[in-house]
């Protein structure tokens, strides 16, 4: 097996978990405050769809990404209605929302199956400009790429160094004792959810717009459980989460890297492998009583009166 | 999240008439129907052409109905898979992976022994999904039991699984001759009967067999008063000498027993094949109608039947109005949505 061929393994890793680390950093904001989001893979659709049908009319990626944004945002927000205001159950609203997810972006992407569009421009790494130009091909990432990363250490300080995110954590911990000291709970979880809706669209969009670079129906295949799982892995932190992500990065490498040397490893088994460790992960901590669950999470709140 | 709110309150329909119930129903339906009704007009169909079609092909004709059976049938099994643990207090949202399991197991039943008779093969492809589905329910159980993990983690985690120890069942030793997304197809040993040359099979009758007699234990044995109690308090049951740790694993495998039995049903009464990704949510499905029903047997009927027709009318949207077959789930969320919304409808009944 050829170097290039380990690196082309190695790139297409990257693209892979990109999205997954958008998506994932969105889901611990949103966990954090105390709600979780299965709906996850139906947002994730739609901002998919609704990007790139904007990228497709009017040719600008960078619009696409921006309607892929706001689409997340949104679709978070139905979720919000139903759990914060009405205080429906969050794990069946999810759900309802994933459905919703499936019906709406299949209705916006109807017209634009097969199409092609302008995907994000991508940049080489600096430095690299000596190399041939199948090398360099293989390390010119898009703009989201580079982001990925400075993302999760901007959320973490979002968190964990903000009076917001003080607010969000206490809300997620326990909601009346954070009214009681003065925070509007209800508030916080609309923002935290709009904010975590944008990051999942950012996923969204670096899936159909850099990745894939089509649309078909159901093409985050599963990403948004993913997430949900990849967001127990990284207990909640931001930060590591990167590392769930590179676990998943990683699975698809390898499962890439022994299908190029010629093993013959069923690749349904190889997928397996992220679920069985964050499951793994779990068990290992489970014992320890450390678990950095927010402690109200998917509880409703009633409110005070 | 070892504290997530229990989603089932006290179920609420037998207190009330029937018809007070399904009348809120209704009007609920009314209401995602209008906001549907905006979207098709968006997208440029007629909407009452559109609900008129999708009503006349489900319950205008004996054929229609029939098919809304027929999509109904695996829906109150999952959900029933999904009501049984709630009553003791534990979310299972796996019912989605533990019904691939049975599939799979009842599948092995059906290509290993095909020289039975119906009778018997049949007989030991539903032990042997039940086996499966409890297999796979038996993971979270025993470490929500032992106070590990979570079982709401767990089960989803398995759910993301077991599609793909489907595909690699089927892909490495499973598949067809023709084709690699497949078996080949069951012997009609091994396909439930299906009744008056419609496509409804004797899963209606399971399914229904079951869910009365989660009733009747649940409200007439020691066993529902048990369970009851552990949903209330875990803490004071204990106290009491109930052996909750072993009400949990049972439950939860018996939970997971339901939902492999409705994989067993799914492929060997529907598709007579078992197919890589058949169930498409149905899980899923089941966990949201047994939530909506606050897990009631007769509210899982009632909504059983509001999904089955509403997913048997996309059919049509698709056929004659040329819009992907997807496109159904919104109208389904949007009943979701108004369901959900308004819990208070419902006299008695909290959020």
């Amino acid at each position: 097996m050829s170097l290039l061929s380990i690196l082309g393994v190695l790139s297409s890793a990257i693209f892979s978990g990109t999205s997954l680390l958008y998506t994932t950093l969105g889901e611990v904001i949103d966990e954090r405050s105390g709600i979780v989001n299965l709906g996850l893979e139906g947002v994730l659709l739609v901002s998919a769809a609704a990007g790139f049908a904007v990228t497709s009319w009017s040719g600008n990626p960078f619009l696409g990404v921006f309607t892929a944004l706001l689409a997340g945002g949104l679709m978070n927000l139905i979720l919000g209605y139903l759990v914060i205001h009405r205080q429906a159950n969050q794990l069946a609203s999810g759900l309802a929302l994933m459905f919703f997810g499936f019906g709406l972006s299949a209705l916006i992407g109807k017209s634009y199956v097969g199409t092609k569009i302008n995907a994000l421009p991508r940049i080489p790494l600096p430095g690299l400009s000596g190399l041939p130009h199948l090398y360099t091909s293989l390390f010119s990432f898009d703009l989201l790429i580079y982001l990925s990363i400075p993302a999760a250490f901007l959320v973490s300080w979002l968190l964990f160094r903000t009076r917001w995110g003080l607010s969000l954590r206490a809300v997620g911990e326990n909601a009346e004792t954070a009214f009681a000291s003065g925070r509007n709970p209800r508030l916080i979880r609309y923002q935290a959810l709009f904010i975590g809706g944008l990051l999942a669209g950012l996923g969204a969009a670096h899936l159909s717009l850099a990745y894939t670079m089509t649309w078909t129906e159901y093409m985050t295949a599963g990403r948004g459980f993913i997430a949900v799982a990849l967001v127990i892995f990284s207990k909640w932190h931001p930060v590591r989460a990167i590392a769930g992500a590179l676990l998943f990065s990683g699975a698809v490498a390898f499962q890439l890297l022994l299908q190029s040397s010629g093993v013959q490893i069923s690749p349904f088994l190889l997928d397996t492998i992220p679920y069985l460790i964050t499951l793994l992960v779990l068990i290992a901590w489970g014992g320890t009583r450390k678990q950095s669950a927010p402690a109200s999470l998917g509880r409703i709140y009633y409110g005070t009166e | 999240m070892s504290q997530i709110a229990n989603p089932i309150t006290r179920p609420v329909f037998f207190r009330y008439r029937i018809w007070d119930v399904v009348g809120r129903y209704l009007l609920m339906v009314l209401l995602a129907l209008l906001l549907f009704g905006v979207i098709l007009l968006i997208s440029g169909k007629d909407p009452i052409q559109s609900y008129k079609d999708i009503f006349s092909s489900t319950l205008g004709s004996v054929y229609g109905f029939s098919e809304v059976l027929v999509a109904m049938i695996p829906m109150l099994i999952t959900a029933l898979a999904v009501a049984l643990p709630s009553r003791v207090g534990l979310i299972n949202v796996g019912g989605e992976g533990q019904l691939y399991i049975g599939a799979a197991f009842a599948t092995w039943g059906a290509l290993t022994f095909k020289d039975l008779p119906a009778w018997a093969l049949l007989s030991l492809m539903v032990l042997l999904g039940m086996i499966g589905g409890a297999f796979w329910a038996f993971i979270p159980g025993y470490l929500k039991a032992i106070g590990l993990v979570n079982e709401t983690i767990t089960t989803l985690l398995l759910n993301s699984v077991a599609p793909k120890i489907i595909g690699f069942l089927i892909f490495g030793f499973w598949h067809s001759p023709m084709d690699t997304v497949k078996t080949a197809n069951f012997v009609p040993a091994a396909r439930l009967p299906a009744f008056l040359g419609t496509r409804v099979h004797l899963g209606l009758v399971i399914a229904l067999a079951l869910l009365l007699l989660f009733w009747l234990v649940m409200k007439y044995t020691r066993w529902g008063l048990e369970m009851r109690s552990i949903w209330g308090n875990p803490q004071a049951a204990k106290r009491n000498g109930i052996p909750i740790n072993t009400y949990w694993i049972t439950i939860m495998c018996l939970g997971g027993a339901i939902a492999g039995l409705a994989g067993m049903v799914q492929v060997s009464g529907f598709y007579g094949v078992l197919l890589l990704n058949f169930s498409m949510g149905l899980g899923f499905m089941g966990f949201l109608i047994s939530w909506l029903a606050a897990g009631d047997p007769f509210g899982i009927f009632l909504m059983s039947f509001v999904v089955a027709m509403i997913t048997t009318g996309g059919n049509l949207l698709q056929l004659t109005h040329d819009l992907p077959y997807a496109v159904i789930n919104i109208l389904l969320a949007f009943t979701l949505f108004v369901v959900l919304a308004r819990p208070t409808l419902i006299k008695g009944k909290k959020a």
